[in-house]
């Protein structure tokens, strides 16, 4: 059985954990706070990171090695997974593995491994400056009002459309949808994003119960906030627009990719995804829409104030485990400084946490959509910065899906999102 | 996943009955055979019955909580029966401390759900299974030109690994895939309930005929060829000597086949999984234990000990009433059905 073994693996560490659990009790873990001779030390030091597929970290490494002989950095690349990327990080610090020192953390697991006491906060000795860098980006990267690591590289939400069909972008919700009949003239689809039940739908969802003024969770990541008649407003714009055919009905099958080839192909009027469409909707070979689309902030429900996006992207956080922690904040700083943040755009299309590079002329030249992500970004709002992530995202997916697919009413849905946010968080 | 799979059952079987062989012919050599056995016991002690303990013993346990003081998490503590209460009774805590019944959207709210789809999936994909192995397996069985290319075409689907199939499954069954441009449909096969389930059990059944019908020829070539002769010369018609010369005696391979693929219907996670993801009520209990892992390892343990009970339930129930016998050879079964 695939889960038992699953189990099996995590039972190697599982000693470990028993013991870090009852330890933690008397010692202050994770807080770094008493006297730690590892803040000051230097040596080898090792990065962890999901694959590296356009060959980034590699030359960022090589270049930080050959000026830095004794402070050498090892790559450890993990899949191309997020879900086993989270798993073997969580693995490595429940065995308190200290040849985990600075590792990639997508900004929804920040706070659960915050709060486990795995991420060294990055205050005192270790500060670690954010200036320049885009502030929903830092609060992604923030658990009770502390800084655990340190914002990399983001990423925010556009909305796509056709330049051919509607010469102006719609600002908001209804500007959208009073263009709804230019796509049925067209037979093709209104509007479509990542509907289908997963992490993308609660992307999706929060977005809309942002957008609508509503929020997921209070500003301690634990008290459920959803069930609000701002939230309503949100969540029942995909819901009746979904109801009405604005969405076409395939939309709920779609994630990422279902809904970029939609889009390539022509049977989309808008559609809302991440940046990476841009240059795949301009080169491929099957996209029908070449020269065709462009890219706008996420509608609002008013004029003056865009929609709010999700925001994705990494940061790097210290694991309390390493032995040379102040390499390995130097080594922080080192990637995400201006020219290597650069380079991380350029060589991998990763959005940059620096304000500036985004009013960079030589950048927009090569990246058009820049000023639009920017605007995204600052509009942004992270998923619930939750140690309970995992059991919200689900309470939120689930419901969504359901109202969307109308089985269930908005409220009743919020209702549920609610209670199931709160018994996975409260009940202990 | 099949060799996975199937060397896992085998383990499960097999472990019980270890002492037989000491019995019955190699009295004086039982130091020997105690000491060349003793490798493998220990081997099977560290893989199989201490992790099984150790993951009971985890059941007990609570899940981590947050220290609101601090917004750290802090060890449970010991849990009693209560993650098994949470599944079973489908109860989740409130903030202040009653068990109310756990609220759509939380996992614990799909156990039962979960228990009654994989049921579902078993009963349903292992009849029609059975039903297509079996008629595969007498084709195969036939004398005829091209059975060596006959029975290699029939084996290739289970010669793809499960993940693959259902990522091409996924292809197939897509909006714009080649299901609803054959049928010219518009049917949402991923986005809803029903379709969604369909889309799963013709998936499994068409991976795994081949496995069955595999298992039920290799029962068919066991049957001597001057049964059906004397039954000929009796006057049996062709459906006589199919039921009663043909299932009689292939029924021990029969079993065993059946007994197989039930079990490992039960555990059923990849194809699901990456078909549709657990969506429009197609979780099953091995996804359940996986989304329940993220969510805390203890609770998840419990489940994964009731998912354990579930499997060696059925396991005993074959073996007890169905008279499966995956030990010892098949000679007995066949005189006494003679």
């Amino acid at each position: 059985m695939r889960a038992r073994k699953t189990i099996g693996a995590a039972l190697a560490t599982c000693a470990a954990l028993v013991l870090a659990a009852c330890s933690s009790g008397s010692t202050s873990s994770g807080g770094g706070g008493a006297a730690d001779s590892t803040q000051d030390a230097r040596g080898p030091i090792t990065y962890v990171q999901g694959k590296d597929n356009s060959n980034v970290v590699r030359p960022l490494i090589e270049k930080w090695n050959s000026s830095h002989p004794n402070e050498q950095v090892t790559f450890k690349e993990q899949t191309d997974q997020a879900d086993q990327q989270h798993d073997d990080l969580v693995q490595h610090f429940q065995a308190q593995d200290p040849s985990y020192d600075v590792v990639s953390v997508d900004v929804v697991w920040t706070a659960e491994f915050a709060a486990k006491g795995w991420l060294q906060a990055l205050t005192d000795k270790l500060k670690f400056d954010t200036a320049g860098m885009l502030e929903p980006t830092i609060k992604a990267a923030t658990y009770n009002n502390t800084l655990y690591a340190a914002p990399n590289t983001s990423d925010a939400g556009l909305l796509y459309y056709r330049t051919d069909l509607v010469p102006t972008p719609p600002a908001t919700w209804d500007e959208m949808i009073a263009d709804c009949p230019i796509a049925q003239q067209n037979g093709m689809g209104c509007y479509a994003g990542q509907f289908f039940q997963y992490e993308g739908l609660t992307v999706n969802a929060a977005e809309a119960i942002n957008t609508g003024g509503g929020e997921i969770v209070g500003p301690d990541g634990k008290t459920a906030t959803v069930d609000s008649a701002e939230s309503a407003k949100g969540l029942s714009l995909l819901a009746d627009n979904y109801a009405n055919g604005n969405i076409p009905k395939e939309a709920i099958t779609f994630k990422e990719e279902e809904s970029r080839l939609a889009f390539e192909s022509g049977k989309l009027l808008f559609l809302r995804n991440w940046p990476y469409v841009y240059k795949l909707a301009s080169t491929d070979s099957t996209s029908v829409v070449q020269g065709k689309f462009g890219v706008a902030p996420l509608p609002g429900l008013t004029a003056d104030k865009p929609g709010a996006s999700s925001l994705g992207g990494h940061s790097l956080g210290m694991s309390v485990y390493s032995k040379n922690k102040a390499t390995a904040l130097d080594f922080m700083k080192f990637i995400t400084n201006a020219e290597n943040e650069k380079f991380q755009l350029t060589q991998g299309s990763l959005a940059p946490v620096l304000g500036a590079l985004y009013d960079d002329p030589e950048l927009i030249a090569q990246f058009p959509y820049l000023p639009t992500l920017k605007i995204s970004i600052e509009n942004a709002i992270p998923r619930p910065v939750s140690p309970f992530y995992p059991a919200v995202t689900k309470a939120i997916q689930d419901n969504a899906y359901e109202a969307i697919q109308g089985t269930k009413s908005v409220q009743q849905a919020l209702t549920d999102m609610q209670a199931a946010i709160t018994s996975a968080t409260g009940g202990s | 996943m099949a060799v996975a799979a199937g060397s896992d059952t085998g383990s499960n079987q097999v472990q019980p009955k270890p002492g037989k062989i000491g019995t019955s012919e190699s009295q004086g050599q039982g130091k020997r055979a105690a000491l060349l056995v003793t490798p493998a016991v220990i081997l099977l002690t560290v893989v199989i019955v201490y992790p099984l303990i150790q993951g009971v013993l985890m059941s007990f346990q609570k899940d981590s909580g947050l220290d609101p003081a601090t917004g750290m998490f802090v060890a449970g503590g010991f849990a009693g029966i209560s993650n098994y209460t949470h599944w079973l009774l489908q109860q989740c805590p409130t903030p202040s401390g009653e068990m109310v019944s756990c609220p759509p959207g939380s996992l614990g709210a799909q156990f039962w759900p979960a228990f009654w789809v994989t049921i579902f999936f078993t009963v349903v994909t292992v009849i029609l299974e059975t039903v297509l192995g079996m008629w595969f397996a007498m084709i195969m069985n036939r004398k005829l030109r091209g059975r060596g290319l006959l029975r290699a075409a029939i084996l290739i689907p289970w010669a793809i690994p499960t993940a693959v199939t259902a990522k091409l499954a996924a292809f197939v069954f897509a909006f714009a895939g080649i299901v609803n441009a054959i049928l010219n449909t518009e049917i949402l096969w991923t986005g809803e309930e029903w379709p969604s389930r369909f889309a799963i059990i013709f998936t499994d059944v068409w991976k795994t005929t081949p496995f069955m019908a595999l298992l039920i020829l290799a029962g068919l070539q066991t049957i001597p060829a001057d049964v059906y002769e004397a039954a000929s010369m009796d006057g049996a018609t062709k459906w006589q000597q199919f039921t009663r010369v043909t299932l009689p005696l292939v029924r021990p391979a029969l079993i065993v086949a059946v007994m197989f693929r039930t079990l490992d219907v039960l555990r059923i996670y990849d194809l699901p999984a990456i078909l549709t993801g657990g969506a429009n009520g197609t979780t099953t209990l091995s996804i359940l234990v996986v989304d329940q892992i993220r969510q805390g390892f203890n609770s998840a343990a419990a489940l994964s000990t009731l998912t354990f009970l579930l499997v060696f339930f059925v396991a005993f129930l074959f073996i007890k009433f169905a008279g499966a016998n995956v030990t010892a050879d098949h000679q007995p079964k066949l005189e006494k059905v003679k």
